[in-house]
């Protein structure tokens, strides 16, 4: 993931201050793109997640020429977009509903692309043969649209997004028709396509696992504005804002004020509730501490030492198999999950309803360094 | 057992509207073939002998012992046939762009607008005609009009011409074009389109490519629909084109009623009847199938 950091090069794409307003059928206006600036380089695959009308398939569409922007600009190969329309953008777009031509057969729709942009016959031939070669679709050369799998439909329009050799390559939310199997395969799959074919490709989804499996970056969108852009372990343990803390992972979020000497200050919550924080906590400062399941462990009564404790209550205790889960209540009513690593006999042991103390190393937990009115 | 109960209901369900077909429609039809083959009554009727002159005298086999036979009828057969295909051309052209037109307003103005076609259906045909005669005779609403504008300074001798009666069968039979064709293009999925032009294809070839093939269809449904009735029409040419404009169902017409040449008459239906037959074949073999597929 690191190899393009050393290289800095141009973008191939870069939108600046997109803006994308529409009317609402009440006669408002709302900004499905509120001023989104977004880099994408060569080679790297980036991932827009976002809840469903965070603006992820608009600024996805704006790149692709379908929605013209109200303001900013879409530069592709470092030539602005603006007046250049969806065909003769060097982007191709594997659809969420695949849309492949029903009346063409696989290789009708692979080898449409190179058709319409006059590439000559025999060039064509090779090409669609080692498009089809790639997604593993050699041999259904003759089928129709509708006598394939929804798999294999949705690799006939990733080969015939790929045959066209984009400098980018737009995946809208090609992954959310498919069962659950199936797509975990496909999520690894597009990762070593996009690999092997060295272009970039940015990707829509609103599922997190897809985006932290198979992206370099995420950039996670809300309400048209990027919440923050950075590599999946970056959004994991370091989100700059509540939204993305909330949306990416499981984890509790605990809102409150820094307090205590520095070289041991703790959060102090509205409810009541204190966490021991690691020295040089900005003391004084209101901040949001973010505590993960995996952060928790169950110890002793008392023998939490040089770590943070919480008192808390065992709900539920969940068997995973490789894992145990602890659902458990704070004093203040909040729920918070441990997922203790390892597979302790005493976690076996528990009962529902039992008094519990769990702990947390103290340079675990993340403080989420969001202005005040946030969330 | 559950096959038989289905069977059951299936010629429950079917029963009537099948008794009624076999009654009110095959059965006419079968006495129209037969006819066909018999001899002509003296003062009308028919005499039950089998005479296949009627075919004869359309075909080229008359001796002229019995029956003459005429190349007119031939004529006036491609000559209708000629006038139903253009007029094929005409419904398509205009109905084809506004078909793509209505399928992109809103759900609100679509029923609207397809409300509005079908509206003509509800005044009778013979009025709508007479109407058209209204608008195109010399002394007519067009020609005052255009002559008023000062844009010609004799009225146009439009009235029973075959111009005439070529906008009067579009006028006629526009609706029937229109609604195939609404119907496919309004199922279009418009991603496809989107698709097109992502992968390279300008709007013509786009049009070309995905359109065109798509709504194909809907464009043979709307032939067949356009062809058959103005190939067999006789009111439009008897009212728009007087005397001068004959086609083949005026010819059938005149048989039964003037000539009460019942035989004959039946012969010439049966000759339109069997190239429509065949045209009807040709589509659920060719295209039908695939429009239910897609």
């Amino acid at each position: 993931m690191s190899e393009g950091d050393s290289v800095p090069e141009a973008p191939i794409a870069a939108i600046a201050d997109a803006v994308k307003r529409f009317v609402t059928p009440e006669g408002g206006t709302v900004a499905a793109l509120d001023g989104v600036t977004l880099e994408i380089s060569k080679r790297e695959f980036v991932t827009l997640l976002g809840p469903s009308g965070c603006g992820k398939t608009t600024l996805l569409r704006a790149i692709s020429g379908f929605e013209n922007l109200d303001e900013g600009e879409v530069r592709i190969g470092g030539e602005v977009m603006t007046d250049v329309p969806p065909h003769q953008r060097p982007v191709n777009t594997v659809f969420q509903n695949y849309a492949l031509f029903p009346h063409l057969s696989v290789e009708g729709n692979v080898a449409y692309g190179l058709e319409v942009t006059g590439v000559p016959k025999r060039e064509r031939v090779v090409r669609v043969g080692e498009a089809l070669e790639m997604v593993g679709l050699s041999g259904y050369e003759k089928r129709r649209p509708d006598q394939l799998s929804g798999g294999q439909r949705q690799r006939v329009a990733l080969s015939r997004a790929i045959v066209n050799r984009p400098s980018l390559l737009l995946l809208d939310e090609p992954l959310s028709a498919l069962d659950r199997n199936l797509r975990q395969s496909m999520q690894l799959e597009l990762k070593t396509l996009q690999h092997d074919l060295g272009i970039c490709f940015l990707f829509v989804t609103h599922d997190q696992e897809e985006a932290l499996t198979m992206s370099d970056r995420v950039v996670v969108l809300n309400q048209g504005r990027i919440e923050q852009s950075g590599t999946p372990e970056a959004l994991y343990h370091r989100p700059s804002t509540r939204f993305v803390a909330a949306f990416i992972g499981d984890g509790s979020l605990f809102y409150g004020t820094i307090q205590g000497p520095s070289n041991d200050p703790h959060l102090q919550t509205e409810d009541g509730l204190r966490f021991r924080l690691a020295p040089g906590a900005p003391v004084g400062e209101r901040t949001t501490l973010l505590l993960r399941p995996e952060h928790l462990e169950l110890v002793p009564k008392d023998s939490g030492d040089g770590k943070g404790a919480i008192d808390a209550r065992l709900e539920q205790s969940i068997f995973l198999g490789a894992s145990r889960q602890l659902v458990c209540k704070l004093a203040n009513g909040a729920t918070v999950t441990a997922a203790p690593a390892g597979l302790g006999e005493k976690e076996s042991d528990l009962v529902d309803g039992q008094a519990i103390q769990l702990a947390y190393r103290l340079d675990r937990p993340y403080l989420i360094p969001e202005p005040a009115h946030g969330g | 057992m559950a096959a038989r109960r289905e069977s059951r209901r299936l010629f429950t369900l079917l029963g009537p509207a099948t008794l009624f077909l076999g009654v009110f429609f095959l059965g006419p039809l079968l006495v129209m073939i037969v006819y066909s083959f018999l001899a002509p009554g003296l003062y009308g009727g028919v005499v039950w002998e089998f005479y296949h002159w009627n075919y004869g005298r359309i075909l080229g086999w008359a001796d002229g012992e019995w029956e003459d036979f005429d190349p007119v009828y031939v004529q006036i057969f491609l000559r209708s046939a000629r006038l139903a295909l253009t007029n094929v051309l005409i419904t398509l052209v205009i109905c084809y762009p506004a078909a793509l037109w209505v399928s992109r307003l809103s759900a609100r103005w679509q029923t609207l607008v397809v409300f509005l076609i079908t509206l003509p259906f509800f005044v009778s045909l013979v009025v709508r005609l007479f109407a058209w005669v209204l608008i195109l005779r010399p002394s007519g609403f067009m020609n005052s009009a255009l002559m008023s504008l000062g844009l010609i300074n004799e009225p146009i001798d439009i009235i029973f011409t075959e111009t005439a009666v070529l906008i009067g069968l579009a006028y006629v039979l526009l609706p029937f074009m229109f609604l195939p064709i609404y119907a496919s293009v309004e199922k279009l999925d418009h991603s496809l389109l989107e698709a097109s032009a992502d992968l390279g294809a300008g709007p013509l070839k786009t049009f070309l490519r995905v359109t065109l093939p798509l709504t194909l269809p809907g464009i043979a449904a709307g032939s067949v629909l356009v062809f058959i009735p103005s190939l067999g029409n006789f009111i439009v040419p008897d009212l728009l084109g007087g005397a001068k404009v004959l086609m083949i169902g005026n010819l059938v017409e005149q048989q039964f009623l003037s000539a009460r040449n019942w035989p004959f008459g039946a012969a010439l239906s049966v000759m339109i009847m069997s190239v429509m037959f065949v045209l009807i074949l040709v589509y659920i073999r060719r295209i039908g199938r695939k429009g239910v597929e897609a």
